[in-house]
């Protein structure tokens, strides 16, 4: 199977879905003239032209505004925010507007619209530009939230958020645009709200999502060096979020470990120990135990980001703890 | 910035060229809007009404002449003092009443309330309950009109406190930039809830905000019809041929509260008074009688018309049911099967 970066299967979906469907248009800082702050709508302007593929001002919360207006209007507007932490000037637009059109008006008007950009730290950016908002938006009724870890997935999904009736938020990351990854050629959709059981296994059930399923993956294979054979959850949407496949799992394996960038508190690893204790409680033999960015806002120096994000030490000391294994 | 002279558009005219059946048209809906909010004020107070309850009496002009001023097929977008504007746009008054009673028949199925009222059929984009946060939503969607190369037009109305809000200034900015076939509409009452617009800013010509962005920009009467669709007209001219977005700050005035529990301590009584003395209905019933288009038998009826229909409309809201509770999950998504969390 031919092998290409995130950026080029976002862009794939992306061009796919707008050749498909004239109502289809991307929105943003950079998306056009610049090539995407990313890269990620590289030649798309040469391709749709300035009716289709629209840079605006740097106005987060009018141009989101402008697209639920649009979406409301039977369009089916891609709204890019460079990142997600610069999507906190528009929440209003997204959580008062686009997850509460079709309530609010008693089912006459949907929002058809996809809010996507990256999420999540990305190197050495300091507090504001750090931040991973997946369960914040996850909270949220009226939204869905998908969060991909490659390539593949990202195409498959974001062709299926383009083309739902629902807003969709959909978190990329920095630091994945440049992953590499078998993506199968032509036309393929990915149901949003389907996880991946990405490698079965028996020992304990590993949890994640987005560019830290990197992480918890390359954790498992550490461990598997020392027979441990854990069954790895790509969750792939944080809402709605597939606990039929977690809770399965957990009770084959009987032990929980979930990865997650965002902080610990009110976090999808708390929801998702929830529903375990609730549904699974008997087939528990360990606590669940889960690894996040520590409770601080995340800063600047390396010596500070170090012990802050999940890393392969910490799951692997996790996994450790939930089958009574020494350190 | 000359050419998009913001010059102030006031006063009375001098004569009217709008016939017979438009003044009779505007009487007849705004006497419908007024006595309708009157009954639903006494309707909160029984507390048949629940929630919040902004009142539009006073500004019924705005209403009134704005919509004889567009087409069926255009737009209207507005805040959550809202429930004249599905009404004027030919929604029968009794989903606006069962709406306010929570009721499942309600024009947004009992789920929008007093702030949410919404029709699809009657190109009603709703009533918006977060200051300013439907200035952005007028644009997106004059937006998708201009990209469909529909001429459709937008009327987006908000409050005088919604010009302080940011996502103002980012919509307008933007609206102008790319011609959006939107007209803004600032109903200003002079009070944002309890606070006068000369309280909130050294800038108090509120018309004067669209020159920031070179929007054409007017200040406007809004105690009249004729001089309310006369803007309104003009700035749809202009829209559907290209030439963007206006912005009208009409003057109008609230006589009740920002909302029914709304102490006015903020106003005088005779300020009240003042402005009660260019009442809208007033004035189109006295150019009405002033060429004898209807005589005290004509207002008698109107009156009496009116009055049945606000009582059909209660009757209706009274006996309707309220949703029932698997109503709770339905609307939310789109997507019929939705995998709600239910513990």
């Amino acid at each position: 199977m031919r092998t290409i970066e995130f950026r080029e299967a976002l862009r794939e979906a992306l061009t796919e879905e707008m050749r498909r469907d004239e109502k289809v248009f991307l929105m943003g800082e950079e998306v056009a003239e610049y090539n995407g702050a990313y890269k990620v709508s590289k030649g798309m302007l040469a391709e749709f032209g300035a009716k289709r593929v629209i840079d605006t001002p740097i106005a987060e919360l009018g141009f989101a505004g402008i697209g639920v207006g649009a979406a409301m209007n039977g369009l089916r507007p891609v709204i890019e925010f460079m990142t997600f932490n610069f999507s906190l000037v528009a929440i209003d637009q997204v959580i008062n507007s686009a997850a509460k059109m079709m309530s609010m008006s008693g089912g006459q008007f949907s929002c058809p619209i996809v809010f996507r950009g990256p999420t999540a730290s990305a190197g050495m950016l300091s507090s504001q530009h750090s931040q991973a908002f997946e369960n914040w938006y996850a909270n949220c009724p009226g939204l869905k939230v998908v969060v991909p870890s490659n390539p593949a997935d990202a195409k498959g999904l974001l062709k299926s958020a383009i083309r739902d009736d629902d807003p969709v938020i959909f978190m990329e990351s920095e630091q994945m645009y440049g992953d590499k990854g078998e993506v199968p050629e032509g036309e393929y959709l990915i149901p949003i709200g389907v996880a991946d059981i990405r490698k079965e296994g028996t020992d304990v059930t590993v949890v994640s999502f987005g560019k830290i399923f990197k992480v918890a993956t390359a954790a498992v294979k550490e461990l598997e060096k020392e027979g441990v054979n854990a069954e790895l959850i790509d969750l792939r949407s944080v809402r709605p979020i597939d606990y039929d496949t977690i809770i399965n799992s957990v009770k084959k394996t009987n032990r929980l470990v979930i990865v997650e960038e965002a902080w610990p508190l009110a976090s999808i690893s708390a929801d998702i120990a929830f529903h375990v204790q609730k549904k699974a409680f008997d087939h528990l033999d360990a606590p669940v135990t889960r690894v996040n960015s520590a409770d601080v806002p995340l800063p600047y120096a390396p010596t500070l980001i170090e012990p802050a994000l999940p890393n392969v030490a910490r799951i692997v000391k996790a996994i450790k703890e939930v089958m009574y294994a020494s350190a | 910035m000359e050419k998009t002279a913001t010059k102030a558009k006031s006063g009375k005219a001098e004569k009217t060229d709008f016939p017979k059946e438009t003044y009779l048209w505007w009487y007849e809906q705004m006497l419908l809007m007024r006595r309708f909010e009157e009954k639903a004020g006494q309707l909160y107070i029984q507390q048949k009404i629940r929630g919040f309850c902004h009142l539009y009496i006073g500004q019924e002009a705005i209403a009134a002449g704005g919509e004889s001023a567009i087409r069926k097929t255009d737009r209207i977008i507005t805040a959550y003092r809202d429930h004249a504007h599905p009404i004027v746009r030919g929604m029968h008054p009794k989903y606006v009443m069962a709406e306010l009673f929570a009721k499942a028949t309600g024009c947004s199925k009992g789920k929008g309330g007093s702030m949410h009222m919404f029709s699809k059929e009657f190109n009603f984009f709703g009533g918006h309950g977060i200051v300013g946060g439907q200035v952005p939503l007028g644009a997106g969607i004059a937006f998708a009109d201009k990209y469909n190369n529909n001429d459709n037009v937008t009327l987006c109305l908000m409050g005088d406190g919604a010009v302080r809000q940011g996502a103002l200034h980012e919509a307008f900015n933007m609206a102008m930039l790319w011609k959006l076939p939107v007209i803004y509409i600032i109903e200003n009452n002079n009070y944002a809830m309890g606070t006068s617009v000369e309280r909130t800013s050294n800038v108090h010509d509120l018309y004067k905000l669209g020159s920031a962005y070179e929007m054409p920009s007017f200040q406007v009467d809004g105690m009249r019809c004729e001089t309310v669709h006369e803007a309104v007209a003009e700035a749809a001219v202009r829209a559907r041929k290209g030439g963007g977005p206006t912005l009208l700050e009409i003057k109008t005035y609230r006589y009740r509260g920002h909302s029914m529990s709304d102490p006015g301590t903020y106003r005088s009584k005779e300020e009240v008074e003042e402005y009660k003395k260019l009442d809208p209905i007033e004035q189109v019933l006295a150019t009405l009688k002033k060429n004898k288009w209807i005589d005290d038998k004509g207002v008698e009826n109107m009156e009496a018309k009116i009055k049945a229909l606000v009582e059909e409309s209660v009757k209706f809201a009274e006996e309707s049911p309220f949703p029932t509770p698997d109503e709770l999950y339905k609307d939310v998504y789109a997507q019929k099967d939705y995998p709600y969390i239910t513990e």
